[in-house]
């Protein structure tokens, strides 16, 4: 397990183990994936760990590897290790010297005892030049050695990286769920997975203040406080509990001038016993506070219960009248049904989220800026037999392609995506204009006036300007009244259903275009028919008020898809905001930035310092000086430093 | 005899002269300039990197001579593009020698451009054998690379000028990142090209920096990337200007080994062998680009993890950019063991080091195209 093969072995499998997390989307909520994978791959995927991976016994067992095998990696080299970085291998003997691949011999003029003298004092001095330490040794047969090392120092390199590792292993599982797990096996804890208030979470999923290491979640509305922290352990929790009360008094997020966010920050107040007076303090993101261990951070923010004020239309109805209503994001509410809010058609209302700033970058090829479009809500519609439709309104006009437009977003689960319904704003930017109108082509006792009106207004548009009484067209008129009844009770669609049951194949594409034609004219008309009644200035009849009939026929067929007949229009707000702040406490984190400080050290000095061995043995015998050299790694520095330390001492010692 | 001092290797305090003196003088006077006008807007660690940027560069400058004439050339030339400016943003595209040669956006472009240039130009100097042709390669990556920091530079100026809130440093976001790579991997390749007296890889990291430089051109004109874009909360800190720089030369000297692991392949096969160094060169500069790559990238991945910690409040978060690092990490250490294994040398480890390069780029760009997490580092 210590050997080299095995650590490359482990240090893939570790590689290629830690992939699989980032290609499965780690610790979603269970019923995502089991939409994903459907029920018998979610609990075999289940069974492997594999929604969160990385605190998988398997995963531990693979790091547990790696780690004993660099421990055992350093138990076994170690010694060696320490051994090469002291000695200087002055125990070396001329056949063991003769063996180096990088030696040289030198013939010296006759090495007589002055001459010796200065030959070694030449090459004495030479090392120190080159920055090596050496020593010395008699040989038996009266020659010198002088070993000499330099860089040695890159043996602790070994020792620091490889203890590093180890260090930090050490600290991750300090603050890693290594100890939950096992009470978990024991039976002493169990993850609450119910949807319960926090006070009624039983003992058995607490955790103590004690607890020496947890990184937990709490949501703070403003104005409120708490005292403890969630931790989510896969499709449950715990509940952490802390040492002190943590208040939120105010969070903030600031804009850029193009809406993006620039800042979040809250204003916190920490109560606690030990304290004289509370301690109050902005925490932002990469600015956490620190207080008896538990670093506290902003992590993200979400609604804290916004205070909502609607206007609710029937669309279906031929009435337009808007109800007033009220409700609280996170609260529910009730539509329809009898005065006590009961009955077949009852709806019950789920307010799940209001955000006041929304960039969306609305440009048609996606090209230009995004931009802020101000507030909107996101809720659920829930009728009497449970069946629930997530809906996303915005509050102001949106604009698109140069025209603004209320728009509304319904989807009947959270895979789709939401289909929009556009409603077109009138002259006054509001959504009166187009209720008045769905409102009319939905009342059947306007439909006569309309046909009239319309029938009128063509006959004149045929006639000179000089004919008397126009002439009345009654089956014209009654074509366009069972039309707009057809249109009434199903917008394009039911009409395209009855051309498909009435006309012949070959002429539905005329029919259909004639009708739309009419349909588009009687609306023209309706229209203004409601502009008369509230004394406002007609439209007349160009390109823009073209689109805008044409938009608002299509929001009118798009209704009949809503999915209900309540739109909710967002008329005001009281927005209060809720702090998601992160809590942690971390022992082990001293230990990491330890074994990292350690892991740069070791591998600096492994990289970047190079150790080099000299022998030189003087023999005086025969005149010769030998020369050997070796380094551990032999790359081409070693090769240059050898070619040219052989020549330097030649120059120095035989001289010519 | 000779004297034996004449081989006392020098320190390097002894081997400065006055125009080393001088240009460290230069940087330290533009670091105090600098530091009497900005303090206030300052924290204490801005302030340490100021000078530390100062000291690193002096350094840098005293070891390698054309790494302080780069930048004192980029100093020069981003000044008076900035003086150019007039504090206003719009004269970037009226003014004749901004528009055309130092706004920002323009010297962004002639880097492409003379990139794409030298990358030809070293081919060519290859096949027709011309020392010629293989300075002129030098110089023009050279320029490119002068341009490029100058873009850099002035593009910070730039992102003050649309407001005071919205300026950074232009290492935010993949656009500005993919320039720093470019810059960094032609960087280190200069260094070795001179350290190895060779010309003949400069085709072939070239490659890989023009891969990037056509990621660049995409992002600009099809995604207008190029836009300077405010900073989201979590990336303001002063972790970033560390943290990333210090990745980037992970990841360059990690692309700068893949390239010369392809002319080992390639040599090794008999092909152009008689051009290139010998395999012991080219086996020797892949390990040291590794080895430089590696420590640097353990660097950066510290960093992060210190970063982390401060903004999303734990060293560790298995976030999929975190564990790609990590992949990253392991595959280069596992290279590094796998050298020391008796007789693994050449082809393997060549091999090995080339689809590095494509972990390498998974961590640095699929990432961000095909997983999502805590990085907020941009989307395409
Ligand atoms: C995550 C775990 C590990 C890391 C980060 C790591 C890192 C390193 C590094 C950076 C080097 C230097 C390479 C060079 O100078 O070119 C090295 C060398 C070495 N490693 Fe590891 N290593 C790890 C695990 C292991 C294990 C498990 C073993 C056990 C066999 C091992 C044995 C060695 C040996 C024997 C050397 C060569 C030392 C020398 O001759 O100077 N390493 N390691």
């Amino acid at each position: 397990m210590s050997s080299m093969r095995f650590a490359v072995s482990m240090l893939s499998v570790l590689g290629i183990a830690s992939i699989i997390g980032t290609v499965l989307k780690q610790n979603e909520p269970y019923s995502n994936y089991i939409i994903k994978f459907g029920q018998f791959w979610f609990s075999f995927f289940e069974t492997l760990g594999l929604y969160d991976v990385y605190h998988s016994s398997w995963f531990l067992v693979i790091l547990l590897f790696l780690i004993t095998s660099c421990s055992l990696c350093i138990y076994r080299n170690s010694p060696l290790m320490i051994k090469e970085w002291r000695t200087f291998k002055e125990q070396a003997t001329e056949k063991s010297l003769n063996a180096f691949s990088h030696q040289e011999t030198y013939a010296v003029n006759a090495l007589e005892n002055s001459n010796l003298a200065n030959t070694k004092q030449q090459l004495i001095l030479f090392l120190n030049a080159k920055g090596f330490k050496y020593k010395f040794k008699t040989q038996s047969d009266g020659s010198e050695l002088i070993a000499a090392k330099a860089g040695t120092h890159q043996r602790l390199g070994y020792i620091f990286t490889h203890s590093a590792m180890v260090v930090i292993f050490f600290g991750g599982l300090l603050d890693g769920n290594l100890p939950f797990k096992v009470q978990e096996l024991l039976g002493l804890k169990r993850i609450e997975t119910l949807d319960i208030p926090e006070s009624k979470v039983p003992a058995i999923s607490r955790l103590s203040v004690d607890n020496p290491s947890f990184r937990g979640n709490m949501t703070l509305p403003e104005g409120t406080s708490d005292n403890v922290a969630f931790v989510r352990v896969r499709d449950g929790y715990l509940v952490q509990e802390l040492p002190f009360r943590i208040g939120l008094k105010d969070f903030r997020i600031e804009h850029y001038a193009t809406g993006q966010p620039k800042s979040f920050e809250s204003d916190i107040v920490i109560t606690d016993p030990d304290l004289k007076a509370p301690l109050t303090k902005t925490i932002s993101v990469n600015h956490p506070l620190t207080y008896k261990g538990v670093a506290i951070y902003q992590s993200d923010f979400q609604d804290g219960g916004t205070k909502l004020n609607f206007k609710v239309w029937n669309l279906l109805a031929k009435d337009n009248h808007p109800q007033a209503l009220d409700g609280t994001i996170f609260q529910k509410g009730i539509l329809g049904g009898d005065a006590k809010g009961e009955g077949a058609n009852v709806v019950k209302v789920e307010y799940n989220d209001f955000r006041k700033f929304n960039i969306i970058n609305l440009s048609p090829d996606g090209k230009g800026k995004p931009h802020n479009v101000g507030p909107n809500i996101t809720y659920k519609l829930r009728d009497a037999q449970g069946q629930a439709r997530e809906y996303v309104t915005y509050m102001q006009p949106m604009q698109i392609d140069g025209k603004y437009y209320f728009i509304s977003g319904m989807r009947e689960s959270v895979q789709e995506d939401f289909h929009y319904l556009r409603i077109p704003v009138d002259d006054d930017l509001s959504i009166n204009g187009f209720m008045n109108l769905r409102a009319t082509l939905l009342d059947p006792a306007k439909f006569e006036e309309i046909a009239h009106h319309l029938a009128q207004n063509v006959a004149a548009k045929n006639q000179g300007p000089n004919d008397k009484a126009l002439p009345v067209n009654q089956p014209f008129e009654n074509s366009v009244v069972q039309l707009l009844r057809n249109f009434a009770q199903g917008g394009y669609n039911q009409v395209a259903q009855v051309i498909e049951k009435n006309v012949p194949e070959k002429e539905r594409e005329v029919a259909a275009k004639a009708y739309i034609k009419m349909i588009n004219l009687a609306a023209f008309e309706a229209y203004n028919m409601n502009l008369a009644t509230n004394k406002k200035p007609l439209l007349v009849n160009n390109a823009e008020t073209q689109s805008l009939i044409q938009d608002s026929l299509n929001g009118f067929s798009d209704m009949f898809f809503y999915g209900t007949p309540y739109f909710l229009q967002l008329e005001n707000f009281e927005h209060k905001e809720a702090s998601g702040l992160q809590l942690t406490k971390s022992p082990g984190e001293k230990w990491v930035y330890l074994g990292s400080a350690l892991l740069v050290l070791g591998i600096f000095s492994m990289m970047y310092i190079r150790e080099r061995r000299i022998w030189l043995l003087l023999k005086p015998a025969s005149n010769q000086v030998h020369f050997s050299m070796s380094s551990n790694r032999k790359n081409l520095d070693f090769e240059q430093e050898f070619s040219l330390y052989r020549e330097q001492i030649r120059n120095l010692i035989v001289s010519k | 005899m000779n004297n034996v001092m004449d081989y006392q290797a020098k320190t390097l305090l002894q081997r400065l002269n006055w125009q080393d003196w001088l240009y460290a003088l230069l940087l330290m006077a533009g670091a105090i300039f600098a530091y009497r006008k900005y303090a206030s807007y300052m924290d204490i660690y801005e302030v340490v990197f100021l000078f530390g940027a100062a000291a690193v560069f002096s350094y840098l400058g005293w070891q390698w001579k054309a790494i302080g004439k780069l930048v004192l050339a980029v100093a020069a030339v981003s000044l008076f593009s900035i003086s150019l400016y007039h504090g206003d943003q719009a004269r970037a595209t009226q003014t004749f020698l901004l528009k055309f040669l130092i706004s920002s956006q323009s010297a962004i472009m002639w880097m492409n451009v003379m990139f794409v240039l030298a990358m030809v130009t070293y081919w060519f100097a290859m096949f027709k054998r011309s020392v010629f042709a293989g300075n002129v390669a030098t110089a023009l990556t050279w320029s490119a690379t002068l341009m490029g920091f100058v873009g850099l530079m002035v593009r910070w100026y730039e992102s003050y000028l649309i407001a005071p809130e919205v300026g950074h440093i232009p290492i935010s976001n993949l656009y500005e990142v993919f320039i720093l790579f470019c810059l960094i991997t032609a960087l280190l390749y200069l260094h070795y090209e001179k350290n190895y007296n060779t010309k003949q890889l400069g085709g072939f990291v070239l490659l890989v920096i023009n891969a990037a430089v056509g990621f660049i051109l995409w992002y600009t004109f099809d995604r207008q990337a190029n836009n300077i874009q405010p900073l989201v909360p979590a990336l303001q800190s002063y972790w970033m200007k560390i943290h990333v720089p210090a990745n980037f030369i992970g990841y360059g000297s990690f692309s700068l080994a893949a390239s010369v692991s392809a002319a080992y392949l390639l040599a090794n096969k008999g092909l152009l062998a008689s051009r290139l160094p010998s395999l012991e060169v080219l086996d020797d500069l892949i390990y040291k680009s590794i080895a430089v790559g590696f420590a640097f990238f353990t660097i950066a991945t510290i960093l992060g993890a210190i970063w982390a910690a401060e903004a999303w409040g734990g060293y560790w978060s298995w976030d999929p950019k975190e564990t790609w690092a990590l992949i990253v990490w392991l595959n280069y250490a596992a290279w590094l063991h796998l050298r020391m294994v008796k007789g693994l040398r050449g082809p393997v480890l060549a091999w090995w080091a080339l689809i590095g390069l494509i972990v390498t780029t998974f961590a640095f760009l699929g990432v961000n195209m095909f997983l999502s997490g805590l990085h907020s580092y941009g989307t395409l």
